[in-house]
């Protein structure tokens, strides 16, 4: 099955970025899940959708061909600081910034696709993702991600985790909450505009929250949560590629499809335990 | 009264214009179990806040161990158990062992990582409190009242000098706030930890305060807690 995957250079490096998508998308989506952030995900695709659309203008206007990626990096990153600046400015309304960002990412992503020509096949392969999209370039880069996002999490695990279970508790007792945020929610930029080529802008969170939902149902410790939803999150991409390149569907469906089914499984297999629990 | 650890020189607080609290002035010694009590709004969470530096005061000075408050950093001192505790994320996937060491991440630091000793230091936390059979338990599964003993270890294991509590019992049944209370007043007494303890429910905590402060936008008692009894029934 894995025949065409390893044969062909342009699914390999598809598949070599699944790979690594498939642990960080997963990683950071458990803080996000866990801090009820799980929409910001949505909203940094579609800026980072304005930020492609805005990378396709520039190839078209200056007939250069950078990879669309960067502008899609750029745009997020920017986007999450904007986000970030509007948590602050109100503080009781915290998701406040989540439906304003989104709908500029919509707004100017519309402007800059019908600048760059109209909505054509590259951009279809944007939305829902695709198996062919990853250019050696752009696995390089999302390497290049994935190894910081990994540093970062390593080096600041405890605050993160000290922070999103009680931000009071992690201020009072001197954490810097608003810095540490601020790398987290640039991470998660990071890591939505790597995922995009695979999963799709539309499709990028679910990555990111449905292995986090399926790891809930049976994690007793944060470890087991990170470790559950990494696994799932592979099984879901593996799967997802193989059979969304045999069945010429774009992979995004077929990642999301398959983290649907085991988050169903992980629901039933609680069902199966606490059963099991009363009738001992 | 000769080396407090908090003291509190004509603090003053409003929200948009709105006087909080007014002209607040104690101070609080080492070994003392202080007990602030008063209305519902009367100003005890707000006060806390300021303690705490989560709010500035408009007017007057908090100092910390002889420290302006805002010249103090050493924040591991200070334990802190909210209001909120009992009501956090009950879904939240973390055992009692990962809360109680999240006590430790500031004491540690940026940079650095969580070893061996510190592991002791929370396992040594979780005993404190009573709940060593439920280390690798996850929160959400205990009790109220076993999940506040695990916020408590949480505060103790930075070993601080001051545990500041803001109404800890809310929603945890009478036998368990009995259980509480001798909790609290075994680590005044065995380990000399200065408490601060928040609530609106006298009649039981009377019983293990040394000292009692009555707040309601400005403080209207202080002193031992037999006084504040008689001083209620006579007004
Ligand atoms: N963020 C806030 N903005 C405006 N008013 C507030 C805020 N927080 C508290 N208050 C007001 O301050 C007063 C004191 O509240 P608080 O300190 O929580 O009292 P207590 O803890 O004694 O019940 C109340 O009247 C409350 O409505
Ligand atoms: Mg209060």
């Amino acid at each position: 099955m894995l025949g065409d995957f390893i044969q062909y250079d342009f699914l390999r490096y598809t598949f070599y970025t699944g790979l690594l998508i498939g642990i960080i998308a997963p990683l950071l989506g458990t803080f996000l899940v866990v801090r009820r952030l799980s929409l910001l995900a949505d909203s940094l695709s579609h800026v980072t959708l304005a930020g492609i659309a805005f990378g396709l203008w520039l190839d078209k206007l200056l007939t250069i061909s950078l990879s669309p990626l960067y502008g899609g990096i750029a745009f997020s990153v920017l986007g999450s600081v904007f986000i970030e600046k509007l948590r602050r400015m109100y503080p009781a309304y915290q998701e406040i910034g989540i439906p304003i960002i989104l709908s500029s990412g919509v707004g100017l992503s519309v402007i800059f696709i019908s600048l760059a020509n109209g909505f054509n096949n590259d951009l279809f392969n944007y939305l829902f993702g695709s198996v062919s999209a990853v250019s050696k370039n752009d696995f390089y880069t999302i390497l290049g991600i994935t190894v910081i996002v990994l540093i970062i999490i390593f080096i600041f695990y405890k605050e993160l985790l000290t922070l999103s279970f009680d931000e009071e508790h992690a201020i009072v007792s001197g954490i810097h909450a608003k810095r540490i945020h601020l790398l987290f929610i640039i991470l998660t930029a990071l890591v939505i505009a790597a995922s995009i080529r695979i999963v799709g802008v539309l499709l990028v969170s679910a990555l990111m929250t449905l292995p986090v939902a399926a790891a809930m149902r049976i994690a007793k410790s944060y470890k087991q949560l990170i470790l559950y939803s990494l696994l799932f999150g592979e099984v879901a991409v593996v799967s997802g590629l193989i059979s969304g390149y045999y069945l010429s569907i774009p992979p995004g469906g077929t990642i999301v499809m398959t983290a649907v089914i085991i988050l169903l499984g992980s629901l039933s297999y609680q069902k199966l335990v606490f059963r099991k629990k009363e009738v001992v | 009264m000769n080396n407090p650890i908090l003291s509190l020189e004509n603090v003053t607080f409003s929200y948009n214009n709105k006087t909080i609290v007014k002209e607040i002035d104690f101070s609080i010694s080492q070994g003392a179990f202080v007990g602030l009590v008063g209305p519902n709004g009367g100003g005890k969470t707000t006060l806390i806040k300021m303690i705490l530096g989560l709010l500035k005061p408009d007017e007057g000075t908090i100092k910390l161990f002889n420290q302006p408050i805002n010249e103090f950093t050493d924040w591991s001192k200070i334990g802190f158990v909210s209001q909120k505790a009992n009501t956090f994320n009950k879904g939240f996937p973390a055992t009692v062992f990962e809360v109680v060491a999240m006590g430790l991440t500031a004491r540690i630091g940026y940079f650095k990582f969580f070893t061996k000793k510190h592991r002791q230091q929370v396992i040594t936390a979780i005993k404190q409190v009573g709940m060593e059979d439920y280390v690798h338990e996850n929160i959400g599964n205990l009790s109220g009242g076993q999940q506040q003993r695990v916020f408590i270890a949480r505060a103790l294991v930075s070993q601080p000098t001051l545990i500041i509590l803001d109404e800890p019992t809310v929603g945890i049944d009478v036998t368990n706030v009995e259980r509480f209370y001798q909790l609290l007043v075994k680590l005044q007494q065995e380990q000399q930890i200065t408490l601060l303890l928040v609530s609106h429910d006298l009649t039981s905590m009377r019983d293990y305060v040394t000292e009692m402060i009555g707040l309601n936008q400005t403080i209207y008692f202080h002193g031992p807690p037999e006084k504040y009894v008689t001083q209620q029934s006579t007004t």
